[in-house]
C-alpha cells in the first residue's frame, strides 16, 4: 500500500518542477484502492514522454551541442496483449493524467484493471514476448542509459497551408528575364490530351506538417531518474508538450 | 525550477569579466593538438555580443598582417581559458559592423574615461561622457 502512495507522488513531482499545467495534473492525485504495484524490471525499451523543450550543453571536448529535454514517464502498464487473446503480442502503456471529469466510464474501467485512476495517453507497442511484464508495472527512464541509441516518434508541428516550394522543395520559376508571377509557381502538373487528367498523388500546395514523424538513432546524453527526464542529442518532432514515443533503436530490428 | 535552465546553469561561468562592444580583449583559447593542450591568445576588438543564457557569443575582430580576422566565441565555452579586458572603448552602438569597412587611423576606437573615484566607476555604461 505504501508502495503505491510513493509511486503516485513521484508521478506528480516532475510536473510541479516544470511548473506547467500542475492544476490539471494534480486534480487527480488520489488513487483508487488497488493491489500493490508489481515490481521488477521492464524488459522492453519503450516508453512515453512529453517534450519539455530544447537547450544546449557543452560536451567533454568543449563543443556546444543542442539537446532536447524530455519528461519521460513514469508510465504504467495498462494492458498486455497476447497472441492467444488478441492475435499479437503487445504491451500498452499509460502516461500523464487528466481531470476526473474527462475520464469517461469505459476508460475508468480499463484503467482500474491496472490500479490507475487517470491517464492522458495510452499507447501500445508490439513485442516478441510478453514474459516478465506485469499489469500495473511502472516504467521509468531507468530503462535507458547514457549513450543509448533511440528512435523517437511524435507529431510534427502543423505549418498550415503551404505552397509547393516549401512543402515539396519545388524549384519555382525564374525571377528575371521577362518573367511575371512565376517565382514560386509549381509548373506543369501533367501532360495534355493523354491522360486528360492529373494523376493521383501529384505534389501540390496544401496542408503541411502535423504528420507522424520518427527520428532514428538519436543519442541519449543523460538520464535524470529522480525527476524523470531524458536528455537527447538533437531535435525531436513536434512542439513542447507534445507526446513522444521513445523506443530503443534496435527495437524494430528483429523482423518487424 | 525549470530543468532546462537548471541544466544550462551548470555549464555557465560566473567568473567572466564585464566587457562590451568596443572593448579590446585578450581571449585565451585552449587548443588541443593530439593529446597535448596549449593556450593560444587572440587579441582584438569586440564588435558584437549576442544571444542569451548559455548561447551567448561574442565576436572579436583583429587585423592580422593586413587581413581582418573575426572570431566568434561562445561566451561560456569551456575552451576559453580566460578573457582579459585590455582597454575599454567608447562606442555609440552595440554592433560595430562599420569597422569592417575601415582601416588604419579611421578604425580606431577612443578609450572610455573611467572615473575611478566613483563607486559605479567599474561598471560599464555608468560613464557616458
Amino acid at each position: 500500500m505504501s508502495e503505491e502512495k510513493r509511486e503516485e507522488n513521484s508521478i506528480q513531482e516532475p510536473a510541479e518542477s516544470v511548473g506547467e499545467k500542475t492544476e490539471a495534473k494534480q486534480a487527480n492525485t488520489e488513487k483508487e484502492e488497488g493491489k500493490a504495484e508489481p515490481q521488477g524490471e521492464f524488459p522492453v525499451k519503450f516508453m512515453l514522454g512529453r517534450k519539455a523543450g530544447m537547450g544546449r550543453i557543452f560536451d567533454a571536448d568543449g563543443n556546444a551541442i543542442s539537446v532536447t529535454f524530455i519528461e519521460a514517464g513514469p508510465c504504467r502498464v495498462t494492458q498486455i496483449k497476447t497472441v492467444k487473446n488478441d492475435g499479437y503480442n503487445a504491451v500498452q502503456l499509460a502516461f500523464g493524467s487528466k481531470r476526473e471529469k474527462l475520464i469517461n466510464k469505459p476508460l475508468n474501467g480499463h484503467l482500474k484493471k491496472s490500479g490507475l485512476s487517470s491517464a492522458r495517453y495510452l499507447r501500445e507497442v508490439r513485442i516478441e514476448d510478453v514474459e516478465g511484464i506485469k499489469l500495473g508495472q511502472s516504467v521509468t527512464v531507468k530503462i535507458f542509459s547514457e549513450g543509448d541509441s533511440v528512435n523517437i516518434t511524435g507529431i510534427s508541428k502543423g505549418l498550415g497551408f503551404q505552397g509547393g516550394v516549401r512543402r515539396h522543395k519545388f524549384g519555382g520559376g525564374p525571377k528575371t528575364h521577362g518573367q511575371s508571377d512565376r517565382l514560386r509557381a509549381p509548373g506543369s502538373v501533367g501532360a495534355s490530351s493523354y491522360p486528360s487528367r492529373v494523376f493521383k498523388g501529384q505534389r501540390m500546395a496544401g496542408r503541411m506538417g502535423k504528420d507522424r514523424v520518427t527520428v532514428k538513432n538519436l543519442k541519449v546524453i543523460g538520464v535524470d531518474a529522480e525527476r524523470n527526464y531524458l536528455l537527447i542529442k538533437g531535435a525531436v518532432p513536434g512542439k513542447p508538450n507534445g507526446l513522444l514515443s521513445i523506443y530503443s533503436s534496435s527495437h524494430f530490428d528483429a523482423g518487424r | 525550477m525549470d530543468i532546462i535552465r537548471e541544466t544550462e546553469s551548470k555549464y555557465m561561468k560566473d567568473d567572466l569579466p564585464d566587457f562590451n562592444s568596443g572593448d579590446t580583449v585578450k581571449v585565451h583559447v585552449k587548443i588541443k593538438e593530439g593529446d597535448k593542450q596549449r593556450i593560444q591568445i587572440f587579441q582584438g576588438t569586440v564588435i558584437k555580443r549576442r544571444g542569451g543564457s548559455l548561447g551567448k557569443t561574442f565576436t572579436v575582430r583583429k587585423i592580422s598582417s593586413g587581413i581582418g580576422i573575426e572570431r566568434i566565441f561562445p561566451l561560456h565555452s569551456p575552451n576559453i581559458d580566460k578573457i582579459e579586458v585590455i582597454r575599454r572603448g567608447k562606442v555609440r552602438r552595440a554592433k560595430l559592423y562599420y569597422l569592417r569597412g575601415l582601416t588604419g587611423k579611421s578604425a580606431r576606437i577612443p578609450e572610455k574615461r573611467v572615473d575611478v573615484q566613483s563607486n559605479k566607476g567599474k561598471k560599464s555604461n555608468s560613464n557616458k561622457i
